[in-house]
């Protein structure tokens, strides 16, 4: 088959920002608006000017064109909000684009969010044959698939338990299970392993890539760019509603990352620019060893993490965070700074410094990435999903054998680890 | 996946999905409605498994409802107000007429509610948005059929077993069925732009009960009034299912046409408003 199995030409989606406040609310605000909307009109057509009656709109897709082989798993990556979920969502027809076209070859399978459908009250048995119908599967093909789902789960003994009282991740593996049985010729996937444990995101990561090896096309979204490079060949990178780039996916994710990271002088800029937070402000962050900012970091010394931050009112569960990355964006490790509280505990509006120092001799000779995050705990992130993203390069002064200075460096941490190495017995 | 059935295949490769923009007034995808049965009969089942899971006297409100209403106008209809039955007991009067009536008036206030209350499900998956609504009204027949049980015991307390003419009964639950959905497509659609319409809902029930025979007997209306009050089509609906069931004067062929009429009017043109609304929905939820 030589045709793609999705084709997009120039899809557009426009949204109106506001309308749904100004038009939507209540029937009686609409035949005010209506009225009041009909004088602008008229008013303008006097000047010969046209009013938008509907608020400032957005383009969430911006003349968007691609194709996707039969078989083929695309990545889309971008920020919140460059309109991957748009996208997808009018590829999975569940919201009409206003311009542009695409075509679709084959049963569609979109997974959007886990679990969808799902009652609680149902049991899980009743849930995976319910979640089927919803996602497109005949009553047949689920009974069919039903024992290779449950045992996937891994939830034999609870499958005629209504859901209600399942664990979170037991609710997860049910639901992504019904999902990753549905056997579509082409699936959607939107950052749905952004929940679930380390083991169920391979456990389904590993499934997806399955999907793929039976010949089916994917279109996988996800801030998890590892996994983007891991199961498709090639990705699109959307940024504004726009296609920026499209190519093999090491190399779309290496100049996404690489345009989106922040050289460490221009992090003060880009605290500035972020959007306004109404309990946070980030004022700085600020890389030191032996208490002078620097550029390239020296392994062999300590390197102190220095956050500063304005809090604007009483907060409960603030916590400031950092993620060690490597360069492709894998979490190495996560540190929070409220790690030795007890409890959750209340910050009082004012200026603060969080400060972490990572001790001399961990960090290998690498390029890292240091994502520095806050958030309010069960509530929101006060910063972008990614954090606040720099590059920390290191350089090899620490400890070890200058002898073998040929010797190249492996793994993504090298701590001075205490050997002893004795002899015990003489020949 | 080696368990994928092979006959299926190629069918589905060939199958191309063409998405572009809509415009201006859409027809409705019959044959991808009538594809989506099974999802239709999934949704209808949860409803009904749901509501009765949830409840206390489960099955018991759908007797429990249409009795104590019937009573509660017995008293006040019959007893206060002494308004005529045709000859036939007022409770059965008033039961007969209060069955297909529950069918319509839940029926459009489940419909109403449906599209809101599955907003979750409306912004993450695709399917006929129409599948909602209709699973509202078809599970509506479940409290429907319980009624209908009721009331041939009351016939058969009273000595009025249904008779031959019981069998015209499926005609008028079908115009009960379609009014209902038609009214409820409009609601569904309304309800779901504008939030302020769930609350005109139990409001226009309310008013629509008195304008529909059912405490009355529909000649009680003035015969100039007859034509506009023939334009409700549950007035065709009560008239008929009296007449199936209990033998009262047969309502006049133009009156049941008037009344299938507006009901295909009604449902016709709820389902392209709902069309129309479809395309967006997902982003006014």
């Amino acid at each position: 088959m030589t045709s793609p199995a999705v084709r997009v030409e120039g899809l557009s989606k426009r949204y109106y920002l506001g309308a749904h406040e100004r038009r939507y609310r209540t029937l009686r605000d609409h035949l005010a608006a209506r009225a009041a909307g009909a004088w602008r009109q008229i008013g303008a057509a006097l000047r010969g000017r046209s009013v938008h009656l509907d608020g400032e709109e957005l383009w969430a897709l911006d003349e968007v064109s691609f194709e996707v082989p039969t078989g083929e798993a695309l990545g889309i990556v971008g920020h919140n909000g460059a309109g991957k979920s748009t996208l997808l969502k009018i590829l999975s027809r569940i919201t009409e684009p206003t311009a542009g076209r695409a075509e679709v070859r084959g049963r569609v399978g979109s997974l959007l969010e886990v679990g969808t459908g799902f009652h609680p009250e149902l049991t899980g048995r009743e849930n995976v044959f319910l979640n089927g119908a919803i996602l497109g599967m005949k009553r047949g093909e689920t009974a069919q698939r039903f024992d290779a789902i449950v045992a996937f789960a891994e939830l034999d003994r609870f499958i005629d338990t209504p859901v209600k009282h399942y664990s979170s991740g037991m609710y997860m593996r049910l639901a992504f299970a019904v999902a990753a049985h549905l056997e579509p010729d082409v699936l959607f996937i939107d950052e749905v392993l952004a929940v679930g444990d380390a083991a169920f995101q391979r456990k389904c990561l590993g499934r997806i890539g399955n999907v793929t090896s039976e010949g089916r096309t994917v279109l996988f979204v996800s801030h998890n760019l590892r996994a983007v490079q891991q199961l498709c060949r090639r990705a699109l990178w959307l940024q504004d509603g726009r296609l920026v780039a499209s190519g093999p996916s090491e190399e779309i994710v290496a100049r996404y990352l690489r345009a989106t990271e922040v050289a460490p002088g221009a992090v003060t800029q880009l605290l500035a620019s972020l959007p306004a937070d109404p309990a946070l402000r980030l004022e700085s962050i600020a890389l030191r060893q032996d208490g002078t900012p620097v550029e390239r970091i020296a392994n062999g010394r300590p390197l102190e993490i220095e956050i500063r931050y304005e809090v604007k009112q009483r907060t409960t569960g603030l916590r400031v965070f950092f993620d060690l990355c490597d360069p492709e964006g894998l979490l190495i490790f996560r540190s929070f700074h409220d790690e030795g509280a007890a409890g959750i505990p209340a910050t009082d509006p004012g200026s603060y410094v969080a400060r972490a120092v990572l001790p001399a001799d961990l960090l290998a000779p690498v390029t890292y990435e240091l994502r520095i995050h806050v958030g309010i705990y069960n509530v929101r992130m006060c910063t972008p999903p990614l954090g606040v993203r720099m590059p920390v390069a290191v350089d090899a002064t620490g400890r070890y054998n200058r002898a073998y200075l040929a010797d190249t460096h492996r793994g993504l941490l090298a701590p001075a680890i205490p050997w002893t190495n004795a002899q015990v017995r003489h020949q | 996946m080696a368990n994928r059935l092979p006959s299926m295949t190629p069918a589905r490769a060939r199958e191309v999905t063409v998405i572009v923009p809509g415009r201006g007034w859409m027809p409705i995808d019959l044959a991808e409605l009538w594809r989506s049965w099974e999802l239709l009969y999934f949704l209808v089942w949860r409803d009904i498994k749901v509501r009765y899971k949830q409840t206390l006297l489960g099955v018991t409100w759908a007797v429990l409802q249409p009795v104590l209403t019937m009573l509660l106008f017995t008293l006040v209809f019959s007893r206060l107000a002494r308004i005529p039955s045709e000859g036939v007991p007022y409770p059965l009067f008033s039961f007969a007429a209060l069955v297909p009536w529950q069918l319509f008036a839940n029926g459009l206030t489940q419909a109403a509610n449906s599209l809101v209350a599955s907003a979750n499900l409306v912004r993450k998956v695709y399917f006929p948005r129409l599948l909602i609504p209709m699973a509202s009204v078809v599970a509506g027949l479940v409290d429907f059929a319980v009624a209908l049980g009721v009331l041939i015991v009351l016939m058969l307390f009273y000595g009025q077993p249904p008779t031959g003419r019981a069998a015209w009964l499926p005609v008028f639950v079908l115009l009960a069925f379609a009014a209902s959905l038609g009214v409820g497509l409009w609601l569904a659609a309304l309800n779901a732009q504008f939030r302020d319409v769930r609350y005109v809902i139990p409001f226009l029930t309310q008013v629509w009960l008195f304008i529909t025979p059912i405490a009355y007997p529909s000649r009680l209306v003035p015969p100039a009034w007859q034509p506009l009050y023939a334009l409700n089509p549950m007035v065709g609906v009560v008239e008929g299912c009296r007449w199936a069931l209990l033998g009262t004067p047969a309502p006049a062929a133009s009156l049941i046409a008037t009344s299938a009429a507006t009901t295909l009017l009604l449902l016709v043109g709820g389902a392209y408003y709902f069309r129309r609304l479809e395309r967006d929905v997902a982003d006014v939820l």
